[in-house]
C-alpha cells in the first residue's frame, strides 16, 4: 500500500558541497589572531575541574590532592573522630574551590568518597559513585534539553577519577578491578599506586608491570584509553604513557623540609626525606604533569564528548519508550519511512 | 504505557525544569532538592531517621571535622528532613557562596589550560562563515578578495537573474599554523528584479536552514557535535549603495528581518563614489534610520578591558565605508593594493581613503571569536527556542506549572498514534468498498457469461436438432432412393432377362417368322 509511506522530510537546504581551495596568502590577514581571541575568553569565563578521588581510607587521597593542588584542599580523614560510627556506605562528599593562577580562573571540585572498600562487606560498593556520575550527566542533560537554556551550563560532571591502589607489590585487588571494570566505562579513570614509598625501585616496576598486565587482562580501558587517540602523535605520546609510566607510584605531602638549601615538600623519615618532586624519588610530579599541565582539557573533552553523549544517548534510547528514530522530535515529524510504527497492531 | 524506570529506579526523566531563578542559597539547598530538579536520593541503610545532609552547608563549615560535629549536633529539624524521603539525602553541586578562594601556595601549573585548549581547536580547524548582501556589482566578490588576500574563484553575476539566489563557497585558508574553513555566501540577483518584496525570502531561509541542520544534529541521539562542520552564518556584510543620501527601502526591510538571524555588519560600498564631507552626512542618516528602525547591527563587545577600548574607537565610525582592491598600483617605493584614476590613486589600506583597514580589524583580528560566540549563543538559541516552542514543546504551560517536555513529548505522541490509526482505518475502510464493489462487478461478470453460456448452447442444440432432422431426411431420401435403385436393378435384371428371352424369341421368331408372342 503505496500511501502509507509518507513523504521524507525536506531536508533543510544546505549549501551544496563546497569546493574547497587551498589559497595562497599573499600577505597577512591576521586569522591567526582567533588564537589570542580565542585565549582571552577563556581565561575570561574559567573553567570548571571536577576530580573524583576513590580509595581505601588512609591511602593518603586527601593528601595527594592537597598535593596537587597546592593547597588546603581537602581535609584529611585523619582528624575525623574515629569514634564516630564509620558510614556503613559510601559517601559522596563534593567540595569546591575556586583557585586562579596566572589570569586563569579555575572552579576546582574535588569530590571524596569516604567509605569505599572500609567494611567487611564490599558488595557493590561502586555503586553510589556510579550513581553520583550519572546524576551529573543527568543534570547536565537536563540543562541542555531544555528550551530557553543556560549561556553557559555549570559543569559538574566528574572528568576525571583517581583510583589509589594499595600497595600490596602483589598484584590487584578484586574489589580494585571489580571497580574499574564497572566505572571505566563512564568516567576516565587514572589508576594511581599509593603510599608508594614503601617499595623499592624493583618491587615498584615488577608491581606496576603486574598492574598493567592485569588492567589488560581484564579488559580495562583507563585514561587514556585506546581507542580514543586521534593522531599518530597523540597515539606514540600516550602509548608511551600507558605502556610506561601508567599506574603513577605517587607519594603525597603538604609538609616542606629543607634539602640541599632548598625547600621542598617531603615526608621526613628515619632514613631520609623523600621528596615529592623528585623524579628519582617518586612519580608525583609525572602525575601531575598529566592530569593538569598536559592532559586537563583532553580529561575535559573526553568526558563531554564520549563519555556524556554515550549515557545521553543510552537515556534519550531508553526515555519512555523513545522511537528509534532521531532525537527527541523523531515522533514528533514525520518518522523516516524504514521506522516501523509501534502503534499499529 | 508502561513508564520504564530510568537509571535511578526512580521517577523517570524530566527534560525539562523551571529555569530562570538563580541557584538557591545554601538553605534552602539542605532542606529540598534544587528546584524543580529531580535529584537521585542515594540509598543509605542505617542511618536511621537522622539524615544527613551532604552539603556543605556554608563556607565556613566545608572542612569535614567541623561539619560532622555540627552536624551531629543539630536535630532533623534544621535538615528539613522529609519524612518519606528518609532514604534521599540530596547531594548536588556546590552553589556559587560556597567556594572557598584558595591561595596556592606554589606553581599548579593549569594556566596551561588555555593553550591546551587553543592547541585543540587549532589541530581542529576553525570555521567561520561569511554572508555578502548586496545589489550585483556592488563589489562583494572585489572586497572578499582584498580581506584575505586572496583571488576566490569567481564570475561576476549577471543582472538577469529572476530572484535571488545564494551561492557558497568554501575555501581553506592556513596562515602560521591555523587553519581557517571560510564560507562565503553570496547573494546573487539580489535587487535586480523589478519586484523586490520576496527578496529577502532566500536569505532568511538559508541562515534558517543552517540553524536547522544544526539543531538535528545536535537532536540526535548519536550525535558527533565537535567535529561536525558548522555552517552558520557567523557574519553578514550588509553592502550599502553609495547613493549619498539615505538607506533604501528594500535595505531597510532586509536588515530588519535579518538582524534577529545574524550579526549584521554595514559597509558602505565603493566608497570612493562619496567626497568626504557627504560621507560623514551619510553615515550619520544612515546610523540613524537604523536606530530609528530598530534594526539591531553587530555591537562590538565592550565588556572585556583589552579589546573594548578600540572596539569602542571603531564603534563610531560604522558604518565602514570600504573600497576594494585586487590590483596592485605603486605608491612612492611599494606595491599597494589601490585603484588607479586619472585624478589621483585611492589606496585600500590608507585609514584616511578609507575604513578598510577598520574592517579588517574589526571583523578578523579583533572579534572573530566574539562574532561566532555570539551566533552560537544569541541567534542560535533564539532560533532554537522558536523551533521547539513552535513544535509545542513548552518550559511551562499556561498555568506556569513547569510542563515536563516529556508529558507534551508522549501527548504528542499519543496524537500522533491515534492520527495514524485514524488514518489506518480510513485506508482499510476503502480496501474493504473497494473489494466490495470489484466483487459486485465481478459477480455481473459472472452472471453474464452464465447467461451468454446458456444462449450459446441452446442455439446449439436447436443447431444440433436441425441438423439431425436434416440427417434423418436425407437418410430418408438415400434409403428411399437405395430402395428404388433396388427396384430398378431388379427391373433392369427382370427386363434383361425377359429381353435375352425376346432376343431368343426375337432369333426364334427370326427363325421362324409366324411365332410372335409379344
Amino acid at each position: 500500500m503505496s500511501e502509507l509511506v509518507p513523504e521524507p522530510r525536506p531536508k533543510p537546504a544546505v549549501p551544496m558541497k563546497p569546493v574547497s581551495i587551498n589559497s595562497n596568502l599573499l600577505g597577512y590577514i591576521g586569522i591567526d589572531t582567533i588564537i589570542e581571541q580565542m585565549r582571552k575568553k577563556t581565561m575570561k569565563t574559567g573553567f570548571d575541574f571536577n576530580i573524583m578521588v576513590v580509595g581505601q581510607s588512609g591511602l593518603g587521597k586527601s593528601t595527594l590532592v592537597n598535593t596537587l593542588f597546592k593547597s588546603q584542599v581537602s581535609r584529611k580523614a585523619s582528624s575525623w573522630n574515629r569514634e564516630e560510627k564509620i558510614p556503613k556506605t559510601v559517601e559522596i562528599k563534593a567540595i569546591g574551590h575556586v583557585i586562579e593562577e596566572g589570569g586563569v580562573k579555575m572552579k576546582l571540585t574535588v569530590i571524596d568518597t569516604p567509605g569505599f572498600g572500609d567494611q567487611i562487606n564490599n558488595e557493590n560498593c561502586w555503586e553510589p559513585i556510579e550513581k553520583y556520575i550519572n546524576e551529573q550527566y543527568e543534570k547536565f542533560l537536563k540543562e541542555e534539553v531544555n528550551i530557553a537554556r543556560k549561556k553557559r551550563i555549570p559543569d559538574t560532571r566528574v572528568h576525571c577519577c583517581l583510583y589509589f591502589i594499595s600497595p600490596t607489590g602483589h598484584s590487584l585487588r578484586p574489589l580494585d578491578l571489580e571497580f574499574m571494570k564497572h566505572l571505566s566505562k563512564v568516567v576516565n579513570i587514572i589508576p594511581v599506586i599509593a603510599k608508594a614509598d614503601t617499595m623499592t625501585l624493583e618491587e615498584k616496576s615488577e608491581f606496576k608491570q603486574r598492574v598493567r598486565k592485569e588492567l589488560e587482562v581484564n579488559g580495562i580501558e583507563f585514561y587514556p584509553q585506546k581507542e580514543f587517540d586521534e593522531d599518530l602523535e597523540d597515539k606514540t605520546e600516550n602509548d608511551k604513557i600507558r605502556q610506561e609510566s601508567m599506574p603513577f607510584a605517587v607519594v603525597g605531602s603538604d609538609k616542606e623540609y629543607q634539602v640541599n638549601g632548598k625547600r621542598v615538600l617531603g615526608r621526613k623519615t628515619p632514613w631520609g626525606i623523600i621528596e615529592v618532586e623528585n623524579l628519582n624519588h617518586c612519580e608525583f610530579a609525572l602525575l601531575r604533569d598529566f592530569v593538569i599541565r598536559t592532559h586537563l582539557q583532553d580529561l575535559k573533552e573526553v568526558t563531554h564528548n564520549i563519555h556524556y553523549e554515550t549515557y545521553r544517548a543510552k537515556r534519550l534510547n531508553d526515555n519512555g519508550g523513545l522511537p528509534p528514530g532521531e532525537g527527541l522530535l523523531g515522533s514528533v515529524l514525520p518518522p523516516v519511512p524504514a521506522t516501523p510504527c509501534p502503534s499499529a497492531e | 504505557m508502561a513508564r520504564p524506570a530510568n537509571l535511578f529506579g526512580t521517577r523517570p526523566l524530566v527534560l525539562c525544569r523551571v529555569r530562570r531563578e538563580p541557584d538557591p542559597p545554601p538553605a534552602e539547598a539542605l532542606g529540598s532538592t534544587p528546584a524543580g530538579g529531580h535529584v537521585a536520593p542515594i540509598k543509605r541503610e542505617g542511618v536511621g531517621a537522622r539524615s544527613r545532609c551532604r552539603w556543605p552547608r556554608a563556607k565556613a563549615e566545608c572542612e569535614c571535622s567541623v561539619a560532622l560535629t555540627e552536624r551531629r549536633g543539630s536535630p532533623a529539624g534544621v535538615c528539613g528532613e522529609r519524612p518519606g524521603a528518609a532514604m534521599a539525602v540530596a547531594v548536588g553541586r556546590p552553589s556559587n557562596e560556597e567556594l572557598r578562594n584558595l591561595s596556592l601556595s606554589g606553581h599548579v601549573g593549569f594556566d596551561s589550560l588555555p593553550d591546551q585548549l587553543v592547541n585543540k581547536s587549532t589541530s581542529q580547524g576553525f570555521c567561520f562563515n561569511i554572508l555578502c548582501v548586496g545589489e550585483t556589482g556592488i563589489g562583494k566578490s572585489t572586497l572578499m578578495d582584498t580581506l584575505f588576500n586572496t583571488k576566490f574563484e569567481s564570475d561576476p553575476a549577471t543582472h538577469n537573474e529572476p530572484g535571488v539566489r545564494l551561492k557558497a563557497r568554501s575555501y581553506e585558508l592556513q596562515e602560521s599554523n591555523v587553519r581557517l574553513k571560510l564560507t562565503i555566501v553570496d547573494t546573487v540577483g539580489f535587487g535586480d528584479q523589478i519586484n523586490k518584496d520576496d527578496s529577502y525570502k532566500p536569505i532568511v531561509e538559508y541562515i534558517d536552514a543552517q540553524f536547522e541542520a544544526y539543531l538535528q544534529e545536535e537532536l540526535k541521539i548519536k550525535r558527533s557535535l565537535f567535529n561536525y562542520h558548522d555552517t552558520r552564518i557567523h557574519a553578514c556584510l550588509y553592502f550599502i549603495a553609495p547613493t549619498g543620501h539615505s538607506l533604501k527601502s528594500l535595505d531597510l526591510v532586509t536588515m530588519k528581518k535579518l538582524d534577529s538571524k545574524v550579526n549584521i555588519i554595514p559597509i558602505i560600498a565603493k566608497a570612493d563614489t562619496i567626497a568626504k564631507n557627504e560621507l560623514h552626512k551619510f553615515k550619520s542618516k544612515i546610523m540613524s534610520e537604523l536606530v530609528s528602525n530598530g534594526v539591531q547591527i553587530y555591537q562590538f563587545p565592550t565588556d572585556e578591558e583589552t579589546v573594548a577600548e578600540i572596539n569602542a574607537t571603531m564603534s563610531v565610525h560604522l558604518p565602514f565605508a570600504v573600497v576594494g582592491s585586487t590590483e596592485e598600483v605603486k605608491i612612492g617605493n611599494k606595491m599597494a593594493k589601490a585603484r588607479q584614476y586619472p585624478w589621483g590613486v585611492v589606496q585600500v589600506e590608507n585609514e584616511s581613503h578609507c575604513d578598510f583597514v577598520k574592517l579588517r580589524e574589526m571583523l578578523i583580528r579583533v572579534n572573530m571569536e566574539d562574532l561566532r560566540e555570539q551566533t552560537h549563543a544569541r541567534h542560535y538559541e533564539l532560533y532554537r527556542r522558536c523551533k521547539l516552542e513552535e513544535m509545542g514543546f513548552k518550559d511551562t504551560d499556561p498555568d506556569s506549572k513547569p510542563f515536563s517536555l516529556q508529558e507534551t513529548y508522549e501527548a504528542k505522541r499519543n496524537e500522533f498514534l491515534g492520527e495514524l490509526q485514524k488514518k489506518e482505518e480510513e485506508m482499510r475502510q476503502m480496501f474493504v468498498m473497494r473489494v466490495k464493489e470489484k466483487e459486485a462487478e465481478l459477480k455481473e461478470a459472472e452472471k453474464e457469461l452464465h447467461e451468454k453460456f446458456d444462449l450459446l448452447k441452446r442455439t446449439h442444440q436447436e443447431e444440433k436438432k436441425k441438423v439431425e432432422d436434416k440427417k434423418k431426411e436425407l437418410e430418408e431420401e438415400v434409403n428411399n432412393f437405395q430402395k428404388k435403385k433396388a427396384a430398378a436393378q431388379l427391373l433392369q435384371s427382370q427386363a434383361q432377362q425377359s429381353g435375352a428371352q425376346q432376343t431368343k424369341k426375337d432369333k426364334d421368331k427370326k427363325n421362324s417368322p409366324w411365332l410372335c408372342t409379344e
